[in-house]
């Protein structure tokens, strides 16, 4: 590929408390990318995007970022005590001094304009999201980092925002790196996955990585759902790992 | 009025202006009781400051901050709760306080007025400290504002969105070791917490912004320590407790009032 590359993680570890967390892990988003990255919880896809924003220093590896590069960040789980009387308004301009015209530009591009003078605390799981992806989309990153954006939305509600953000991308080229746990939800809307478990289990374009024989073994009890017609052999085994994974081999894969 | 009423009164409204923004803040980020245990610790620095021969006032200040970071610290290695170790540190350094000062045996120490407060003896020295010191935390406290919201809402967004959250953090520990140290003399090192955060909590339904909110603290405090010291003057009580018990009727006052919020 001969697009710009925004961002290179080259083979990242990290141990926590004797645990490997992450190991030998490597991927990169280009300019225009979406790249999705997808595992079970407790995979480390969020101690990764920690360590790819600087919040977290990996004991091995490097994150090669572009220069200049601004970032938007979109963390999980996100509540704001109640104790503090913020607007949307407010709150979307914390991180960036922004004009008025500015944010409301930005709730308009996310659809949430309408909760722009509602208290932070009193608007929607849906709506707070798109909230959130304002104020990341405020600072004109050249790179947005998404940590399970759809969560806490009902089912129409991930779908409509999966397409916000693919629309996000195409219609300001920037590269998107985010964190999901079904990959037919954003099969659509992504260019590349990467599926972790501690380690890459394996990569590819989503139409390869749905078939993908590690793939099916992660999150295969989900896949059998949409996948009829998948026969469950196992002839995937994480020896890439050096901890015991709960998957491999647990009981209730027969 | 006397003049020792008026520079109480002058001491008890320089406090709780003080008090209005930085008691917010502690209410917003849960640290009533880290609030709580640097006030505790003041009595060690007030054992210290007399034992070496140091500014009390300095040597509070000296020990609350190294208090703080140490809790920084600890809290990082999570091997205890932090409500556990807060609670280790304040009554530990309470008592270290009052062992130090039991051992002074020359000097005499009113210790019932430094956990209660002596409003009523509040020096014009003091009021040097109150004021001056008062106007300069609120200086950096208005620097801080916005990095510090921003950290309350979400450390992690706000570190990414280039706040220098360690500076930011260590601050604000810095402007609650000096709020204690000024706030001793008036309310008492007991009862320094419920200064900052009965107000604050008070205003809470009628603001809505934090600014507001802030602003409306201060004047509840001051309101407070206005009906707080009448009230000592009425009926003979003791001043500090009396401003508590005024901050308490007002937030009830303030829960029983219906109030509709737009949005």
């Amino acid at each position: 590929m001969s697009v710009e590359s925004l961002l290179s993680v080259h083979s990242v570890s990290l141990r926590w408390r004797g645990h490997a967390i992450l190991s030998d892990v490597s991927l990169q988003v280009a300019k225009g990318n979406l790249v999705t990255l997808i595992g079970p919880n407790g995979a480390g896809k969020t101690m990764l995007l920690k360590v790819i924003l600087g919040l977290t220093r990996p004991d091995s590896g490097q994150v090669e970022l572009q220069p200049g590069m601004r970032i938007g960040y979109m963390p999980q789980r996100l509540t704001v005590e109640p104790t503090l009387p913020l607007t949307v308004r407010r709150f979307v301009t914390l991180g960036t001094s922004a004009t008025r015209a500015q944010v409301s530009a930005a709730l308009a591009e996310t659809g949430a304009e309408h909760v722009l003078e509602r208290p932070v605390q009193n608007v929607s799981g849906g709506e707070f999201q798109r909230v959130l992806l304002a104020r990341a989309l405020l600072r004109n990153p050249d790179l947005l980092v998404l940590d399970e954006p759809v969560q806490a939305v009902d089912v129409i509600g991930q779908y409509a925002l999966y397409d916000l953000i693919g629309e996000i991308r195409r219609r300001r080229g920037c590269g998107i790196l985010m964190v999901s746990h079904d990959l037919h939800l954003v099969m659509k809307t992504t260019d590349w996955v990467v599926c972790l478990n501690h380690h890459v289990c394996c990569s590819g374009h989503p139409d390869s990585i749905s078939a993908h024989p590690a793939y099916l073994e992660l999150l295969g009890r989900d896949g059998v759902d949409h996948l009829a017609v998948y026969q469950h052999h196992h002839n995937h085994r994480h020896a890439l790992s050096d901890e015991p994974i709960a998957l491999s081999g647990s009981d209730d894969h027969g | 009025m006397d003049d020792f009423l008026w520079r109480a009164l002058l001491g008890g409204l320089g406090v709780a202006l003080l008090a209005g923004p930085l008691g917010s803040f502690i209410v917003w980020r849960r640290m009533a009781y880290f609030g709580d245990t640097l006030a505790h610790s003041s009595l060690l620095g007030i054992g210290l400051g007399v034992l070496l021969g140091i500014n009390q006032s300095v040597a509070v200040i000296a020990v609350c901050l190294l208090l703080a970071v140490l809790l920084v610290v600890l809290e990082h290695r999570q091997r205890l709760a932090t409500d556990t170790l807060l609670g280790i540190f304040a009554h530990t350094s309470l008592s270290l306080g009052i062992v130090a000062l039991a051992f002074l045996e020359t000097v005499r120490v009113d210790l019932v007025g430094y956990l209660f407060g002596d409003i009523l003896a509040v020096t014009t020295h003091d009021l040097y400290w109150i004021w001056g010191g008062g106007l300069l935390i609120l200086a950096v406290l208005s620097r801080l504002w916005r990095p510090l919201l921003a950290i309350t809402v979400h450390e992690e967004l706000a570190r990414v969105e280039g706040v220098p959250v360690f500076a930011v953090r260590l601050g604000f520990m810095t402007l609650i070791a000096v709020v204690v140290a000024i706030a001793m003399k008036v309310v008492g090192i007991l009862l320094i917490t419920s200064l900052l955060i009965i107000p604050a909590a008070a205003a809470r339904r009628f603001a809505r912004t934090p600014e507001i909110m802030a602003g409306l603290a201060s004047l509840l405090g001051c309101l407070s320590v206005a009906l707080g010291l009448w009230a000592s003057l009425r009926w003979d009580t003791p001043a500090g407790p009396s401003v508590v018990v005024a901050a308490a009727a007002l937030f009830l006052l303030g829960a029983s009032i219906p109030v509709r919020m737009p949005g």
